[in-house]
């Protein structure tokens, strides 16, 4: 079952020089699946899971055929409408938690606004779903850690807190922009799996945006390569060491590894073509 | 010669009962013309050695020597020394003034250090690390961030340092972009014959760049090791052993590491 389907999304910044094309024509469709969208700083990942939820502000534009979620168009719906499907329909957890939390509520505060925004709830109810998602999200101590202020949490535990508030409402899509990049190796892990259990148990879909290779390929289902825009390659997660594209054998050889020591690192050599091709 | 000492090293911050001790007694030897690793989570203390080693944390005690000169707590370093000894830090987003130009950053620098023919040497500087001469009157914001990155080691660079500190160089770029720093990294040692004290929580990337390595975890170091034993997956302690579970480019079930209260309610001097 198809729970979103994008189809010819652009996104464009007017410049002095011109209209910037950031994203230029990409179309997927996602089930209750994890996909994952790859590729470099400036490769239009991000903005394109900005534009599905709608959060790219003017003068920037945004045009699809359709971007359709549950049947709808999002296109079509109202900011009013918009503001009722964000976080309860589609959640997005963002790159750096420092950024994204808000220094001057608690915790718990905060993820207690976040439930009841969605839900009719008592300020009691709200407060025990919330330790429950703390829970859910492996933190000890969830009490404690409810009145404490972002500035008191390691960055770990502030993207699980993240997690659990962007989870609190039941979203049916979640889109991860970066969730792990802040992170060490081995918070990045704990994180992962705890998001992996989230979005199994609850059969939600999941949009995983990184540029970390190896991450994806082990984590996700599905996995699109974008470079300048456009989508250059789609695979299976598991089949990525297998990439025919240029560019994404490019970027799977700039990694330094453990197994093969090299003195100098392959860097990648772009091609002009690679941006304009049509797949 | 050995160009970095460091015996039972002890570093703190905040005093009475509020004082944490970052790191405890750490002994590192750096021999001239190595390239030397430190690897742990964070708030493990790898970046507070390299900020003590540059005065830039007083509060220390124990023995620390840099190119055969003895350092003293708290007592503020010379010019000859910074000639000797540079950093290059994490975050190029950060660490570059956004009002001033390539050409002033450099040239200023160029001026402190005392150095001659100004001029040339900027070109100069820019040419070593990779950037045209066209950059040289750009501002931070039009540049991408390894272009950033380069302009941060040229300026490192700029003294003509025997002893360079890289704290996470390429931990805030992308792979691609990670690439071509580090191998500019790898030439620039080669043809200058510079000594690598580098910090990084990127296992494979420090078994890339380095001879040898320590592992440190809650501010003490657990294990010494070389790269071979590194990639040979010949570590001892537990601790390095999951650390390679978990870190990319190995297979290999990941594991938990150890419980996160230690890593809760860190003071903000720590979380460096």
């Amino acid at each position: 079952m198809t729970l979103l389907s994008v189809k010819d999304l652009r996104v464009s910044f007017p410049t002095r020089q011109g209209r910037f094309e950031a994203v230029r024509g990409v179309s997927f469709d996602l089930g209750r699946e994890r996909l994952g969208i790859v590729g470099e700083s400036g490769s239009g990942k991000s903005m394109t899971g900005r534009a599905i939820l709608r959060l790219i502000r003017k003068p920037a534009e945004v045009t699809a055929s359709h971007i359709n979620f549950d049947g709808r168009n999002l296109l079509d719906c109202s900011e009013r409408e918009m503001r009722r499907i964000r976080g309860s329909q589609i959640s997005m957890v963002m790159q750096d938690p420092k950024f994204s939390l808000n220094p001057v509520m608690t915790v718990g505060q905060q993820i207690v606004e976040s439930y009841r925004m969605h839900n009719r709830a008592s300020l009691k109810e709200a407060r025990a779903k919330a330790l429950e998602m703390l829970n859910a999200v492996s933190i000890r101590e969830p009490e404690r850690v409810m009145d404490t202020y972002p500035h008191e949490v390691s960055g770990g535990m502030g993207q699980r807190i993240m997690i659990a508030m962007m989870l609190v409402a039941n979203p049916r899509l979640l889109i991860a922009d970066e969730p792990t990049s802040a992170l060490d190796v081995s918070v990045q892990r704990q994180v992962l799996s705890i998001m992996d259990g989230l979005v199994q148990q609850r059969g939600m879909g999941l949009i995983f945006i990184s540029h970390d290779l190896n991450l994806v390929s082990e984590f996700c289902d599905r996995v699109l390569i974008m470079y300048a825009g456009r989508v250059v390659e789609t695979c299976a997660a598991d089949q990525l060491h297998n990439a025919r594209h240029p560019y994404t054998q490019g970027l799977l050889n700039s990694l330094p590894r453990l197994d093969q020591p090299r003195r100098h690192l392959d860097v990648l050599t772009r091609d002009v073509a690679w941006a304009e091709e049509v797949l | 010669m050995d160009a970095i000492t460091i015996k039972d090293l002890d570093i703190w911050f905040g005093a009475g009962p509020t004082r944490v001790l970052a790191v405890k007694g750490a002994d590192i030897t750096v021999a001239a013309g190595e390239s030397y690793g430190l690897v742990g989570e964070s708030g493990s203390g790898k970046s507070t050695i390299l900020r003590a080693l540059t005065g830039l944390v007083p509060t220390w005690s124990g023995e620390m020597t840099l190119g055969g000169q003895q350092m003293v707590p708290a007592k503020r370093r010379d010019r000859s020394f910074y000639k000797r000894v540079q950093m290059v830090f994490q975050d190029p987003y950060a660490s570059l003034h956004p009002r001033q130009s390539v050409d002033q950053v450099l040239s200023e620098t160029l001026y402190l250090h005392g150095m001659d023919n100004i001029n040339t040497r900027v070109e100069k500087l820019l040419s070593d690390v990779g950037l045209g001469p066209k950059f040289r009157f750009r501002y931070p914001h039009q540049l991408s961030g390894g272009q950033r990155q380069r302009v941060a080691i040229a300026r490192a660079l700029a003294g003509e340092p025997d002893i360079l500190l890289l704290d996470e160089p390429t931990s805030a770029l992308d792979v691609s972009v990670q690439a071509e720093i580090l191998n500019l990294l790898t030439d620039l040692r080669a043809e200058r014959g510079l000594t690598y004290l580098m910090v990084s929580h990127d296992l494979a990337v420090i078994a890339h760049m380095c001879d040898r390595l320590a592992v440190m975890r809650a501010g003490e170091t657990v294990e010494v090791l070389s790269a071979e034993d590194l990639r040979a997956s010949r570590a001892n302690h537990p601790y390095t052993q999951a650390l390679m579970a978990n870190s990319a480019g190995t297979t290999g079930t990941p594991q938990p590491l150890e419980s996160e209260t230690s890593q809760t309610l860190m003071p903000a001097a720590n979380s460096v």
